[in-house]
């Protein structure tokens, strides 16, 4: 994977993926050395994005990498006009990768074209956010002990969460069941559903959990936006139906587990966070390894 | 009596006849095809009557032969257009044009957050379906269908 970029997480074949998964639980067991003594990572953060950023930097630093960047596109060029292919081109003169997050969708594809350095895409728009599936994928292989034939429930936002799309994707390679569970205005949208069809998958769509919560293997959860209803009524009527409690965890299987990319709002409800099965802080200490196995592994040093 | 001065749009001798062009995209297909960057000798005439089309157009440019690969990217804007080749005045070959692969540079990506909107990017689109001809971006990755489809 020397020299490439990860800009979708279908620029992985699944022995790759496979690979980076294994180098992660490495880095779990030693997270820090000095692989990455010597280089310089440029963070280009074109839009605010704390968790992600922190999570890379704390992975650079722990490797001993040096960083370069910024956290908001006001602090940078940007702000006076420069195009991203001019800041790319400057850029990629100063460091040996390049970690980009921007709102325009495509632009870190139109990045790594032109970077002479690898680029990881931190999240483009809408798009892609490879690195969050990849620790999403290493949480549940580490929780489940394989990724095979899972159940996996994605709850929430489905319509336009791109984590849950990707995941989605990413999953079907390893024959999962999908169970939808989101309001009528945000279903998953039929573009997945029909490549679903089309690898034969097996996918039920829900308004709310219900008695088949007993079957999941993974709850991935997401927030309900505000901002997504065009009826403010709607919100208000659905808002609490994607509530996880604790109480509802009762029947679930021992080994499930619930997942988030976090930021959390009210989804998941804090009487769930003592619950075993709540997973999701140590799948954002997941995305420290992660990523760390993926910036050595696009390094070459790995 | 003086005969009428008549021009003539003769036949060609050597060259490329491209027939049922619709005639709106008349001037789109010239682009395409860099036909206003040569020196060939060309003519053109449109708004012809066209039982298929309604209106349609036709160019003839002597002198030129096309590649599989170049003439199939009218292929968005003139999906039923039909070549004749002609050496020595005769045709010799009739083809069709049939929508590639991929494209590049003749369509704008409809995703109004894609870089290629912001940007100066070439586009480039898979095409994912030729028959309702869809495109998948190559940045963004929307899909582009043929309703809302713009040429650049």
């Amino acid at each position: 994977m020397k020299n490439r970029s990860l800009v979708s997480i279908d620029d992985f074949s699944t022995d790759e993926i496979i690979k980076i998964l294994d180098l992660t639980e490495e880095f779990e067991k030693q997270p820090t050395s000095k692989l990455l003594e010597g280089k310089v990572i440029a963070t280009l953060f074109f839009e605010p994005s704390t968790r992600t950023r922190l999570s890379f930097e704390s992975a650079i630093n722990r490797l001993g990498g040096k960083i370069v960047g910024f956290s908001d596109a006001a602090n940078s060029s940007v702000s006076k006009g420069e195009t991203l292919n001019d800041t790319i081109r400057t850029v990629t003169n100063y460091c040996d990768l390049i970690v980009m997050r921007h709102p325009i969708e495509g632009s870190a594809r139109f990045a790594s074209e032109i970077a002479t350095v690898p680029v990881i895409n931190a999240g483009d728009g809408a798009n892609q956010h490879p690195t969050q599936t990849l620790l999403d994928l290493y949480s549940i292989r580490k929780t489940q002990g394989r990724l095979n034939d899972l159940n996996i429930f994605l709850v929430g936002d489905l319509k336009y969460g791109r984590t849950v799309h990707s995941l989605m994707m990413a999953m079907s390679r390893w024959k999962a069941t999908f169970n939808f569970i989101s309001p009528e205005e945000l279903k998953m949208p039929d573009e997945f559903k029909y490549y679903l069809d089309n690898l034969g998958l097996k996918y039920y769509e829900h308004n709310d959990f219900t008695e088949i919560i007993s079957r999941a293997d993974i709850i991935y959860m997401t927030r309900v936006q505000k901002e997504r209803f065009s009826d403010p009524i709607e919100y208000e009527k659905v808002k609490n139906v994607y509530v996880l409690r604790d109480a509802m965890l009762k029947n679930t299987k021992p080994n499930m587990k619930i997942l988030h990319p976090l930021p959390r709002v009210n989804e998941i409800h804090p009487d769930v966070d003592s619950n075993p099965k709540a997973y999701y802080f140590e799948q954002a200490l997941n995305g420290v390894y992660t990523r760390q196995a993926i910036l050595c592994s696009l390094l070459g040093i790995k | 009596m003086k005969e009428p001065k008549q021009m003539s749009v003769s036949a060609i001798e050597n060259g490329t006849v491209i027939d049922h062009v619709p005639a709106k995209n008349l001037f789109k297909v010239i682009q395409i095809l860099g036909l206003d960057k040569i020196d060939n000798q060309i003519t053109f005439g449109t708004n012809l009557e066209s039982k298929k089309l309604g209106r349609k157009s036709i160019i003839k440019i002597s002198g030129l032969f096309f590649q599989d690969e170049d003439i199939n990217r009218i292929a968005l804007v003139a999906p039923d257009a039909k070549l004749n080749i002609i050496r020595d005045y005769e045709v010799v070959e009739k083809k069709v044009v049939e929508v590639p692969d991929s494209i590049t540079g003749i369509a704008k990506c409809m995703n109004p957050k894609c870089i290629t909107n912001y940007e100066t990017v070439t586009t480039r689109f898979k095409v994912m379906s030729k028959k309702n001809v869809s495109l998948k971006c190559h940045y963004c990755e929307k899909i582009t269908n043929q309703e809302n489809m713009h040429i650049i």
